[in-house]
């Protein structure tokens, strides 16, 4: 019994206060034929913790991590720097352990740094109010579709190809199960072009797109206006240090994935959805919201609030089905933020333009070719290839290079496009390396 | 007496309010490519950013406070009803943090991950065989998430009939989470709601009017929220297969049955697993949830993409499913939770699975036998593992409700029980101690509790007042709406409020 406290006689003592003779008594309402003997599953034989963890490390080993390649790989999650400290908060106990804030006399520390997280995140993408967190950033888009729906009533979610793939995917998932169509925007030199939208729910926009390119909000905007549509944005949130934020251009919901904020890479997850909006969407919001109030006494304290918009109040009038969110990776954004600061946002993102920008340098030289050379870029771009991209990604982790993603799967005619991320990780050294492994690839 | 101030503690401050220009709080990364004009390569520079500004340690000392005026399981007994508030073993949080598990992009080729699909099938085929269904998917990554999918596998399955449309109804028990008929309107359901009986169990008369050929499925939580077996399961999956429709097993209350009985073989056709309640990845405080589903073959060619399986022995994804309801999210679920299911599945292996559900269920049973004379069940029948007792004669008595008693624990140092739910049940308070509790702290518990009952009868303000241990008393909910106060603004420096 690994983690289970219970004597020999706890039990006998436990069996006799209940007035029952045996445990299995105690499952007497469920039918014998529905029952199975103990033992009987078949699955493995226990381990105990020592050679768990060498079972496990033996798994682990068998995959190839990014501390074994340098990795140019983003394309939605990024090998970001993560201080010591993030780590050392969320592995305390009292958050770690805690149950969803619904007691707040008792958990007013993880209020606190939620609306810590709201504020923060409002601010990055300069808009009035952010939620407490939501799934990841591919459902938080989802949802602010399907809020749009709720709010204009319409029925055509209007949502650009250089948003990432994936986040389509899912979008498609939920718009599917909603009778929402889905209508797909072009790009053209690397930019969504937005043309004609008709009986638009809302439009939405990748910043920096899936391709890397700053996208021009402005104009966007003023699309989503003349047809009466929501802006929605899904924005990167380091970038947010250095770039206008969504909120500036009049968006309506921004949407983001906060893995970059202190978040293990992880195969995908857990990973933290970013959901923020104008105030008079803030009764539409999908999730919990955290907010400031008083007790009797006057003394200041945190509550979760406009609860009247969530499941287990409202069940199917609910504005989402969401309960769990994903707090402790909040929590971990909420470090992260607190422990950059204003500065070390900055350093990282301009420490993340310095290398993406020398990076193309170096690649146009070793023989690639900028896909969209006139787009303006922060941490990721498209590089053409004269061969294959996904041969010549392969041919590269050989050499200790995870060269980044192939585009030819996604994107049709771009067989031999590679779409390539720069982190605030990488030193010259490692970028002059890969461009000389890519010429000798490529050659 | 209880509730006086157990600690003293320095009172939280936000983050905003110890800000200093031009402090970090990290040894950030320094670049050594060369500079660039940032205008030049990004076409615009933003002028304003207010974060905070705070030294390392500042950061540290301000989440160690606030960790202070926080409850987590590691702190003390959590008997939070529905939430399976057990222990989160540590080894778990050790092998989650191998960088062979941790430093794994989500868009690596296959190829470089054999040991993660290793974990992915691992847990895929524990979970199969401790439920009794065909297929498990990891792809959900909540219980929501998961009841959704579900769901979503059900409009599929209706579809591929050509029953898509007049198939408009799920039939959900009046005792259902809420995430039930909010997940069903999720998927442009109507949603229709069915009665318990008066022993607890679902209204079998109830739900034969209701089933007809509008009906999509029925949502059903076994055992249910009053933490009571369905004896009538098999008859009642029966009836709504003979309607046409399709049963999904809510499996918040898997805890009841690890390794005693599985609902695959209950008759139905599909369930989600909360695996941050049952197998023990830790709740974080509201999140990272974890939502793997199981499914009988009937709805297998609708389970979303990829799928993680097995070739000739070898791991591989399958992508081309033309009748897949597509992605639910973005990449493979939550893998780190996942690698923390597998720790614990092989923890308790073949030998001890099934000592999860048994221990569960006697410490269910002690506490609801321990406080039967001042707090009686809801149902006077074996409870699973939860027991759901009322507080009805306090509040008609002395004007004391459940939720003063809950308030009262806190000052006791307990955390309080799942109060007011399931909603048919009148000042319910729902009590799940898990199988990782031992007696003494029930024991401790029972007699808080049963302190409290007499504390309810001599001097009840006592219990309208508490908590007064707390660095706050209850708060202004009212308030808090109306004067919505959800984020900080600083007006030092002139942001629009």
């Amino acid at each position: 019994m690994p983690y289970i406290p219970h004597t020999v006689e706890d039990r006998q003592e436990m069996l006799a206060t209940i007035g029952a003779r045996s445990i299995d008594e105690l499952f007497r309402e469920i039918p014998d034929d529905l029952k199975i003997a103990p033992q009987s599953l078949n699955i493995p034989s226990a381990l105990d913790e020592s050679k768990l963890l060498a079972h496990l490390t033996q798994i682990s080993r068998k995959n190839v991590d990014l501390t074994r390649v340098v990795s140019f790989l983003g394309a939605g999650a990024y090998d970001r720097f993560i201080p010591a400290t993030v780590n050392a908060v969320i592995s305390r106990g009292e958050f770690l352990t805690a149950y969803t804030p619904y007691q707040p006399e008792f958990s007013q520390g993880y209020l606190q740094s939620i609306y810590e997280f709201q504020s923060m995140i409002a601010e990055l993408y300069g808009m009035d109010v952010a939620n407490a967190s939501m799934y990841d950033g591919a459902t938080s888009l989802a949802e602010a579709a399907i809020l749009a729906h709720g709010v204009t009533g319409r029925k055509k979610i209007y949502v650009s190809e250089a948003v990432h793939p994936h986040y389509r995917q899912v979008l498609d998932t939920y718009c599917w199960s909603m009778d929402l169509d889905v209508v797909q925007m072009p790009t053209e030199g690397g930019y969504t072009k937005i043309g004609e939208l008709e009986d638009a729910a809302c439009i939405l926009i990748q910043y920096p797109n899936f391709f890397g390119s700053i996208e021009d909000l402005a104009a966007a905007r003023k699309a989503a206006t003349d047809s009466g549509a929501m802006f929605i944005v899904c924005a990167d949130p380091v970038a947010m240090a250095l770039i206008t934020p969504p909120g500036e251009f009049g968006a309506d919901i921004v949407v983001g994935e906060g893995q970059q904020l202190g978040v293990p890479m992880g195969l995908g997850g857990p990973y933290v959805g970013l959901f923020a909006c104008k105030s008079e969407f803030v009764r539409r919001i999908p999730g919990r919201i955290v907010g400031r109030t008083t007790d009797h006494d006057g003394r200041e304290g945190f509550v979760m609030t406009l609860r009247t918009r969530e499941q287990d109040i409202r069940r199917e009038k609910a504005t989402s089905n969401i309960c769990t969110n994903e707090a402790l990776m909040a929590l971990a954004c909420t470090v992260y933020l607190e422990a950059m600061g204003k500065n070390g946002l900055k350093q990282v993102a301009e420490t993340s333009v310095r290398n993406t920008q020398y990076t193309m340098k170096a690649l146009t030289q070793a023989g690639a070719k900028l896909k969209y050379p006139n787009a303006k870029v922060f941490d990721e771009f498209v590089v053409e290839l004269p061969k294959d991209a996904s041969e010549v990604r392969d041919k590269l982790i050989d050499k200790g290079f995870l060269a980044g993603l192939p585009l030819g799967p996604y994107y049709k005619d771009q067989a031999n496009c590679l779409l390539v991320a720069v982190t605030e990780n990488r030193s010259k050294e490692q970028i002059d390396a890969f461009a000389s492994a890519l010429k000798e690839v490529i050659r | 007496m209880k509730g006086q101030a157990v600690r003293s503690v320095p009172l939280p401050k936000l983050i905003f309010e110890k800000s200093r220009k031009g402090r970090v709080g990290c040894n950030v990364p320094v670049a050594d490519t060369p500079e660039v004009d940032l205008k030049a390569a990004l076409g615009q520079v933003r002028e304003e950013l207010h974060l905070p500004e705070v030294s390392e340690l500042e950061v540290l000392r301000h989440f160690t406070i606030l960790s202070h005026v926080n409850y987590g399981i590691e702190t003390g007994f959590y008997p939070l009803g529905s939430c399976t508030m057990k222990y989160n073993p540590k080894i778990n949080e050790r092998t989650a943090a191998l960088p062979g598990f941790s430093m794994l992009h989500p868009m690596q080729p296959a190829s470089m991950i054999p040991g993660a699909m290793e974990i992915l099938l691992g847990v895929q085929d524990m979970l199969k065989e401790i439920t009794g269904f065909d297929y498990i998917t990891l792809q959900p990554v909540a219980g929501a998430h998961g009841e959704m999918t579900c769901l979503m596998l059900i409009r599929a399955y209706h579809e591929s009939r050509g029953e898509g449309k007049q198939r408009h109804t799920i039939l959900v028990p009046d005792s259902a989470h809420g995430t039930n008929p909010a997940s069903a309107a999720r998927c442009g359901y109507d949603v229709k709601s069915i009665p318990t009986d008066a022993d607890g169990n679902t209204d079998l008369k109830a739900l034969e009017a209701a089933l007809d050929d509008s009906i999509a499925g029925l949502m059903l939580t076994n055992p249910s929220t009053l933490g009571l077996f369905e004896p009538n399961i098999t008859k009642i999956c029966e009836m709504v297969h003979k309607a046409g429709g399709m049963v999904f097993c809510d499996g918040a209350n898997m805890n009841a049955m690890v390794g005693t009985t599985r609902p695959g073989d209950h008759g139905f056709d599909c369930m989600h697993l909360n695996l941050h309640k049952t197998f023990s990845t830790p709740h974080g405080g509201g999140g990272p949830g974890c939502g793997a589903i199981g499914i009988k073959s009937h709805l297998e060619p609708f389970l979303p993409v990829p799928i993680v399986q097995r070739v000739d022995g070898k791991p591989s994804l399958d992508w081309h499913r033309p009748h897949s309801i597509g992605r639910v999210s973005p990449y493979y679920g939550q893998f780190l939770m996942e690698v923390r299911a597998y720790t614990y599945l092989r923890a308790y292996g073949k030998e001890k699975m099934h000592e999860i559900s048994h221990y569960a269920v006697l410490n269910a049973n002690y506490i609801k036998a321990r406080l039967k004379d001042v707090l009686p069940a809801a149902y006077d029948r074996p409870c699973m593992h939860e027991c759901v007792l009322t507080a009805e004669k306090y509040k008609k008595q002395h004007g004391v409700r459940a939720l003063d008693i809950s308030k009262r624990l806190i000052d006791y140092g307990f955390h309080p029980p799942t109060n007011y739910f399931p909603l048919i049940v009148p000042e319910a308070m729902m009590i799940e101690p898990t199988e990782t509790e031992c007696k003494e702290t029930l024991d401790a518990f029972c007699d808080a509790m049963i302190e409290i009952c007499t504390e309810a009868v001599n001097d009840p303000d006592l219990l309208h007042n508490a908590p007064t241990s707390q660095i706050v008393g209850r708060l202004d909910e009212t308030k808090a709406v109306k004067e919505l106060d959800v984020r900080w603004r600083t007006k030092r420096e002139g942001v629009k409020v």
